[in-house]
């Protein structure tokens, strides 16, 4: 019983990693590791511009096979990841780096999660502050015992009275 | 200051709302061609008849270039279109777009031929230089062969009037 539970349980780990394997279908040949490598990161980080949540190694429309092939004669032609990167910004804009460059339009991307972390971090540290305020000026504001039993001398007259 | 405080959540509400509501006209899938005020990429190609172009061929009136095909449904939709145009006066250049030069010439045959001339791009190579990622779609050529304006999907009466002929004639004039 135990022994099949754990089967199946391996068989979901084996299974859940095994999904990338079948994101590029070309039947590409490289001469270097490390060329197949380049290669592998470069359509990763590259957006398809058709079908726009994919990458370029995991869409299968006609213009994401056409970039691989770009992708794939640029590297023969010698070109560096930067050159070939720019060579499909040129065409396609800013849109197809999954990883865009820091530059004007950009910082907002960029920075904006820092700014907001960093807004939201002061917002604890004044009502942090505030709080131990309050509270301190309650200790200030609290009466001596003579005081309390006076005042409540008094309230009770009060109430006596209607 | 504690009164100004209290307003916090309404600004907060005010621009949380004017970015959701610009996001509601927004269109994703249209993207900033990255060739606007760039001029036409360069190109050696066949046309369909047989004639051997370049760039150079594209310039000298304000000019729209189509990128077809005949796999393309919208395409299909636009072309009646398209022959409008061009019986207007418009001058349109096609770009065959990966496509096959038999079925290419059937189809203006049959539905008639809005272009002064269509660009083979059987690898879709030249596509890929203009930034094409889903036919159709329409360029808007100056008299210098500079691209001023890109339009994806099909052209029709509403977009021509909003969109591509206010550009048109500004160009124009110049």
């Amino acid at each position: 019983m135990i022994h099949s539970a754990l089967k199946r349980f391996v068989c979901l780990i084996i299974l859940s990693f095994s999904c990338s394997s079948f994101a590029v279908i070309e039947l590409l040949e490289f001469d270097t590791e490390v060329e197949k490598e380049r290669y592998q990161t470069l359509i990763d980080e590259l957006r398809c511009p058709k079908c726009q949540n994919q990458n370029l190694a995991d869409s299968d429309s006609q213009i994401a096979i056409d970039l691989r092939q770009k992708v794939r004669d640029l590297m023969d032609q010698g070109k560096n990841d930067e050159e070939i990167k720019s060579h499909l910004v040129a065409r396609y804009g800013d849109f197809v780096l999954y990883r865009p460059e820091v530059k004007e339009v950009t910082y907002l991307l960029w920075y904006g999660p820092a700014v907001f972390l960093f807004i939201g971090f002061i917002v604890v540290v004044v009502v942090l502050r505030r709080n131990k305020q309050d509270s301190s000026d309650d200790k200030e504001a609290s009466l001596s015992e003579e005081e309390r039993q006076e005042r409540i001398r008094q309230l009770m007259n009060k109430n006596s009275e209607k | 200051m504690r009164r100004l405080a209290l307003f916090v959540p309404f600004i907060i509400f005010l621009l949380l709302g004017f970015f959701l509501f610009r996001g509601l006209s927004l269109d994703p899938k249209e993207l900033p061609s990255a060739l606007i005020g760039k001029p036409f990429p360069a190109f050696a190609a066949s046309t369909l008849d047989g004639k051997q172009v370049s760039e150079a061929d594209l310039k000298g009136e304000v000019a729209l270039v189509n990128i077809w095909a005949t796999w393309c449904p919208t395409c299909k939709q636009e072309h009646a279109y398209l022959n409008k145009l061009a019986r207007e006066g418009v001058k349109i250049f096609g770009v065959n777009y990966k496509d096959e030069t038999e079925k290419a010439k059937v189809w203006l045959q049959q539905l008639g031929n809005p272009y002064e001339f269509n660009v083979q791009d059987e690898d879709g190579m030249i596509g890929l230089d203009l930034g094409v990622y889903g036919a159709p779609e329409t360029y808007l050529l100056d008299k210098n062969g500079v691209v001023r304006l890109k339009h994806v999907g099909d052209v029709n009466d509403r977009v021509w009037k909003e969109k591509i002929q206010p550009e048109f004639q500004k160009w124009s004039e110049l």
